[in-house]
């Protein structure tokens, strides 16, 4: 079926028709074509086509339809908010801790990475305790202590959301500045200095020119996040009818009660949302077109840091109280409200108790929800490792005929919204591929995570391929191994580390997901972030907070053994 | 023990020709060094003898036994091809010690374990790496992973081995060493080895036979290395065998002069089918001083090497290489700006090339 290079061609005129190598692409290209291909393929249908027919109606009706473009708006406006804001913060405090002076960076940078880990929708959940209306705490503190009439501070709006995604999205932008600077020949700088050059003016003129290529990588995943984003919008929005379109979406299916008409309706905006990632893909790409420099080295150096003198601790309180807010206080308010008695409460030593978490572990929809994230997290993590090795080695060694598509295909879903991609996924699996009909089940769910999470550990397994040199498969060919025994002896083991932390990539991120998740999720398939949203929406506020507290110890353990391992690997 | 045979083998990457119906025999036993210029081919000869590559058309044998054939549609994949190969990257597994990279070659080809042990000490003694058995590639320099590499290709096969530039990341002593060690194994164990090089030196010291490649991919001339050097087939072999001095002659009333000019005769004959130009090919130690002469130049360096003064000589706008052996007489008291005659010993003549 797929003609392969004459060059790896081994097995094929020895009488054996297909080899190794020719059941692995074949199998690359099937599965990246069902899981990937049909469901983007039925969006576009069912938003063009009803019943068998070219239809216009339902698509313009609803692009045009004027909640619709208000959703459409927002998007747009908390997007390119977020990323705004999102940039200049983490590029400051890059800056702070890879350049400057500072004291106590190490204990900083872990702590600015740790919005990184949990789920948007956590903190939203925390903030919106803290500055809901009237009955957010401080909100309901301040209007007693300063004798208000109305709520000072409202994080229901369009500001609120996008402070909270903003908090949640700058280590995007912080992360890949930080490792840029790291990497970058501190002797660029310094010649500069000598060259006569001003302090400020080797910031402006060389600094950042260089890591623009991190900035924009980074401005550009903040981008996409957050015009995809779900929860904190759905959580902070809902409330006061603030919709964007992965929301509405939601909000359509969810009114129609799942049926057809509503899944027809999300179609549609759907391909809205997606044409609006595309253009802000293109804009995105004129306005910060990337060059891409040599000059930042791959290995370790110790660049000169620049004095703050008298900044310095006027800074370093900045940068704490930064924490302080964006880390420190969402945290600790779920954890104090999973342990008050009834929402409202004050937070005040004798309504502390543990009943909330005994509630939750005590109902069976809740360990189920448990149960079923690990479950999927495991199983997504283990079937795309495998996968992803697999693809990244048919693109990178068997190299067949349309590997670039294989490439794309297996990339693709990362830049399609979960939400759009859950939409796909549910047309695909009622019965369009072979009739199967996945709906309401939990493999649905385990599908769409393929999908969406299968690029991270190709990109990892493809990463450490290309590290791996091929004359060391051939070496052992030539030592006698089959092809089979060569994988197995040679290029697996080598590819291992960057196997398992393909699985931790798609693991921890699956563990909390929502996105799809909650367009996906039937009466026996709810996942922990499912649940965490329905306990709040029905109003037992606290006990949604016990079980996100639970979800974040999960999540910190989990990470401290990502942490565990990586650390063993280099020390070996 | 088994010769090679390459026959009538093409190959390309895409559009680009690699190799053109090629054909060459590399005899039982022997060491045949394959030499030619970068990116000729060699490689990929070497990939098609091991199967990695396939070729368009043509056989290769190894020993009595078809490895590759278009036409009987023969195609034995590279593990039971039976050669020992040693890569021009090494390709030592890092995750393996050096034992253990040196013992899965036999472990695949079913040895029983104390055979393997032996085979393996002995192999790993024989490229002096005995002491570095319980270590990771990564804690070995260039150097010694190239010879855990050779250690690898002598046990997985007592029949032939292919090196491809085998010990260029050793220094200049181990490097002799290794080629001697090479030989003395070779001579032991009977092997065949195909030894890929562009190092003529390296060649001149191991081989029983050379081939020289031409840049296009084809053959340009097989023999001992006495034939190469002394006979060689032609102009791309003698320029690409050692440094040479080229001077064009040009017949003008019945004699030959050098750089058109009437006044500079060129003493010596040149052969009769060359009848109005002609390109004179002259070895640096070919060329003697002769104050009798009346081809004259002017020494514009002279370069000190220890056993040798290398010298460049302005011969008329041209710079023309004369190495003097520093035994020779007179050779230390010749100074730089002093007016030399030059006598051209053993002279070869192609046909000219075109400007």
């Amino acid at each position: 079926m797929f003609r392969r290079k004459n060059t790896s061609d081994l097995a094929a005129m020895e009488g054996r028709r297909l080899g190794l190598d020719g059941i692995m692409t074949g199998l690359s290209f099937v599965l990246l074509f069902i899981i990937v291909v049909i469901p983007i393929f039925m969006i576009i249908y069912n938003a063009f086509f009803y019943q068998g027919k070219f239809d216009l109606t339902l698509f313009t009706s609803v692009i045009f339809d004027k909640e619709n473009l208000k959703a459409m708006g927002n998007t747009i406006i908390i997007a390119v908010a977020v990323t705004i804001f999102g940039t200049i913060m983490g590029l400051f405090y890059a800056w702070l801790l890879g350049r400057s002076d500072i004291p106590a960076k190490g204990f900083m940078r872990a702590l600015f990475t740790i919005p990184y880990m949990f789920p948007p929708f956590f903190g939203a959940m925390a903030w919106d305790l803290l500055f809901s209306g009237r009955a957010g705490y401080i909100n309901r503190w301040l209007m007693h202590t300063f004798h208000l009439r109305t709520a000072p501070v409202n994080i229901n709006s369009l500001g609120g959301i996008i402070f909270v995604e903003c908090s949640y999205y700058f280590p995007f932008v912080f992360m890949q500045v930080v490792s840029a600077l790291e990497r970058m020949d501190p002797t660029l700088e310094e010649s500069a200095r000598i060259a006569g050059a001003r302090q400020s003016q080797v910031i402006w003129k060389i600094t950042l020119p260089l890591v623009k290529p991190a900035i924009s990588a980074g401005a550009l995943l903040i981008l996409i996040s957050s015009l995809a984003h779900f929860g904190v919008p759905s959580i902070l929005g809902f409330s006061k009818n603030i919709f964007t379109l992965p929301t509405m979406i939601y909000a359509l299916i969810n009114r129609s009660g799942g049926s057809f008409e509503g899944i027809r309706q999300g179609t549609a905006l759907s391909i809205l949302l997606v044409a609006v990632v595309a253009v802000a893909l293109v804009i995105q790409k004129k306005v910060l077109s990337s060059g891409s420099y040599d000059i930042i080295k791959g290995k370790s150096m110790r660049p000169t840091l620049i004095k703050l003198r008298g900044a310095k601790y006027p800074l370093l309180f900045l940068a704490c109280l930064t924490l302080l807010v964006i880390v420190v206080v969402p945290l600790v308010m779920i954890f104090l409200v999973a342990m008050v008695k009834a929402y409202g409460l004050p937070l005040v030593w004798k309504n502390f108790s543990f009943s909330n978490y005994q509630k939750v572990f005590a109902s069976p929809a809740t360990m189920d929800s448990i149960r079923n994230s690990l479950f999927l997290s495991v199983t997504a993590g283990v079937v795309c490792m495998f996968l992803g090795v697999m693809i990244a080695y048919v693109i990178n060694r068997i190299r067949p005929r349309g590997r670039n598509v294989l490439e794309i295909l297996s990339i693709l879903p990362y830049s399609i919204p979960g939400t759009v991609l859950a939409i796909g996924v549910i047309l695909a699996w009622s019965g369009a591929i072979f009739g199967v009909t996945l709906y309401n089940t939990i493999w649905i769910i385990l599908v769409a995570y393929m999908a969406r999470y299968l690029s991270f550990s190709m990109k990892s397994a493809s990463a450490s391929l290309q590290q791996v040199n091929s004359s060391l498969e051939e070496a052992s060919r030539a030592c006698g191994a089959t092809h089979t025994e060569s994988l197995r002896d040679i290029t697996l083991p080598l590819i291992k580390p960057a196997m398992v932390s393909g699985f931790f990539l798609i693991f921890l991120p699956a563990m909390r997901e929502l996105t799809t998740s909650i367009l996906l999720y039937g009466p026996y398939s709810r996942t922990l972030g499912v649940q965490i949203f329905a306990l709040r929406d029905a109003g037992m506020i606290p006990q949604a907070a016990a079980l996100a507290s639970v979800a974040i110890v999960i999540i910190i353990i989990c990470n401290a053994i990502v942490t565990w391992i990586t650390k063993d690997r280099k020390g070996a | 023990m088994a010769g090679i045979r390459f026959r009538n083998v093409s190959f390309s990457y895409g559009d680009k020709k690699i190799l053109e119906n090629f054909s060459l025999d590399v005899e039982d036993s022997q060491i045949m060094c394959l030499l030619g210029p970068s990116g000729c081919g060699k490689t990929t000869l070497m990939r098609c003898l091991l199967g990695l590559n396939k070729p368009e058309t043509g056989e290769i044998y190894v020993g009595e036994r078809c490895v590759f054939s278009r036409e009987k549609r023969v195609n034995i994949p590279p593990e039971r091809r039976g050669i020992g190969v040693v890569f021009q990257d090494y390709a030592v597994w890092p995750h393996m010690t050096v034992l253990e990279n040196v013992c899965y070659p036999m472990k695949k080809h079913g040895l029983p374990k104390d055979e393997i042990a032996g085979k393996a000490r002995y192999a790993l003694e024989q490229v002096r790496m005995s002491d570095y058995a319980p270590y990771l590639p990564s804690q070995l320099s260039g150097g010694q992973q190239q010879r855990v590499a050779i250690a690898r290709a002598l046990v997985s096969s007592d029949e032939v081995i292919v090196m491809d530039e085998p010990i260029t990341n050793l220094d200049a002593k181990l490097r002799e060493e290794m080629l001697i060690e090479i030989r003395q194994i070779q001579k032991n164990i009977g092997t065949t080895i195909l030894y890929i090089t562009h190092d003529q030196e390296a060649s001149l010291q191991l081989c029983d036979k050379m081939a020289i490649m031409n840049a296009d991919g084809s053959l340009s001339q097989i023999g001992t290395d006495e034939d190469i050097i002394l006979r060689p087939a032609g102009r791309f072999v003698f320029e690409f065998i050692g440094v040479s001095n080229f001077f064009r002659l040009t017949k003008k009333n019945n004699s030959w002069c050098f750089h058109d000019d009437e006044n500079l005769q060129y003493p010596g004959t040149v052969p009769d089918e060359y009848s109005s130009c002609v390109d004179m090919g002259v070895r640096p130690n070919d060329i003697v001083f002769d104050d009798s002469s009346q081809v004259r130049g002017k020494v514009r360096r002279s370069v000190f090497l220890g056993s040798e003064y290398n010298m460049f000589i302005d011969f008329g706008g041209q710079e023309v290489r004369v190495q003097r052996s520093t035994f020779d007489d007179g050779a230390g008291t010749i100074q730089e700006g002093a007016d030399v005659g030059l006598k051209f010993l053993n002279p070869v003549f192609y046909h000219a090339k075109e400007a």
